[in-house]
């Protein structure tokens, strides 16, 4: 009954147009769940099997080009070892040293074409960066997300979270009033996740590909008849660096299957 | 480029029913959907799909718009000598991928 109540509240204050903004309490890192909870017990089992887990063609064609030599005048694997890259997903996105830019795994791939392998950045949601930030990330599946917030990187967490916690669009709704006040109850036929990022790059069945945490925010903003964002926008960066300090201590799942 | 994986048992005992999976990166857009602008998105899909052990026809399937994208397949065969699985899927327009997988039969 009170559940009831409550998401009545909060559809009331979704109608509202001078509603009071939402309340900006942070989620209990001990309550944070990945969505992979929220998934039906085929949707996991598919993700399970390391075969069967479309996501996995992607990371083969990521390692593929991680090796490779063509279009870069050095592969990623000639500074790179595979297992010393374990620590880079869980921890982006993170401050670059030379430029002072957060970036995030894809925006670091395209520094590294431009300063170590004389080419032009990859489009984001192209094949190939989306191959390549799946395979790299795959490398640290089971690590815990862990992202350095203070310092520099405390005004693009505060935009982050400023981002999570302001109403938008038509139906005037913040992200957290589904993925912090309303995770784990239902809207339409799906189980509403708390938003976190530990799969991404994934597979979504609704794309019937792979996609990155970025369209995942698009298809988010859209959802609440907001405008979306470019992927890879400064925006987005900071509101993936708030998302990914928000589940501190979750495992990476990339690559991750998702409704 | 299509990404294909291959699940076959490295070795098997002769007679014994082997477990075989293919999985193929396409697609499989129906001719159904229509883009942003309203137009219809061409129809591109993967038809045939067949597996030859050591030349012969073991499994093969028709493969229609309502399947999903990448599609997965699981079937079995029953191991009778060493020597090579092809798997081979065409498209629409003839256009043809292919991948091998060898086995040693004990």
């Amino acid at each position: 009954m009170r559940a009831r109540v409550a998401a009545a509240a909060a559809l009331l204050g979704a109608c509202g147009a001078d509603a009071p903004a939402p309340e900006r309490t942070d989620l209990n890192p001990a309550d944070a769940v990945s969505g992979y909870t929220f998934l039906t017990p085929e949707t996991q089992a598919l993700q399970d099997d390391d075969f069967a887990n479309p996501g996995f063609l992607w990371v083969d064609q990521g390692r593929a080009l991680f090796a490779s030599t063509d279009g870069v005048s050095a592969s990623c694997a000639s500074c790179h070892e595979a297992p010393g890259l374990a620590a880079a997903a869980p921890t982006h996105p993170k401050i670059d040293a030379a430029s002072g830019d957060l970036v995030n795994l894809e925006g670091r791939i395209n520094l590294c074409r431009a300063r170590y392998q004389d080419a032009e950045p990859l489009p984001y949601e192209s094949e190939a960066l989306l191959s390549l930030t799946a395979y790299v990330a795959s490398l640290s599946r089971g690590a815990p997300m862990s992202v350095v917030v203070d310092g520099a990187a405390q005004a693009s967490y505060a935009m982050g979270r400023d981002y999570f916690f302001t109403r938008r669009g038509q139906l005037n709704l913040a992200c957290s009033q589904c993925h912090d006040d309303n995770w784990g109850r239902k809207l339409r036929g799906d189980t509403i996740s708390q938003g976190h990022g530990n799969g991404f790059p994934a597979y979504r069945l609704e794309w019937q590909g792979l996609g990155s945490l970025h369209r995942r925010f698009q298809d988010c903003d859209a959802g609440v008849r907001a405008a979306p964002l470019d992927a890879g926008s400064d925006t987005y960066v900071a509101l993936e660096l708030y998302l990914a300090a928000r589940s501190e201590g979750l495992a990476m799942e990339t690559p991750a299957v998702r409704r | 480029m299509s990404a294909i994986r291959l699940s076959v048992p490295a070795t098997a005992r002769a007679g014994e029913v082997i477990e075989l999976k293919a999985l193929i990166q396409h697609e499989m857009e129906s001719g159904f959907r229509r883009g942003s602008r309203g137009e219809i998105i061409p129809r591109d899909i993967i038809t045939d799909f067949e597996c030859r052990y050591n030349g012969e026809t073991v499994f093969r399937a028709s493969l229609f718009p309502g399947v999903a994208a990448n599609p997965f397949l699981t079937f079995h065969t029953v191991a009778t000598e060493s020597g090579v699985l092809e798997f081979r899927w065409t498209d629409q327009d003839g256009e043809t991928w292919s991948e091998t997988a060898d086995i040693t039969v004990t």
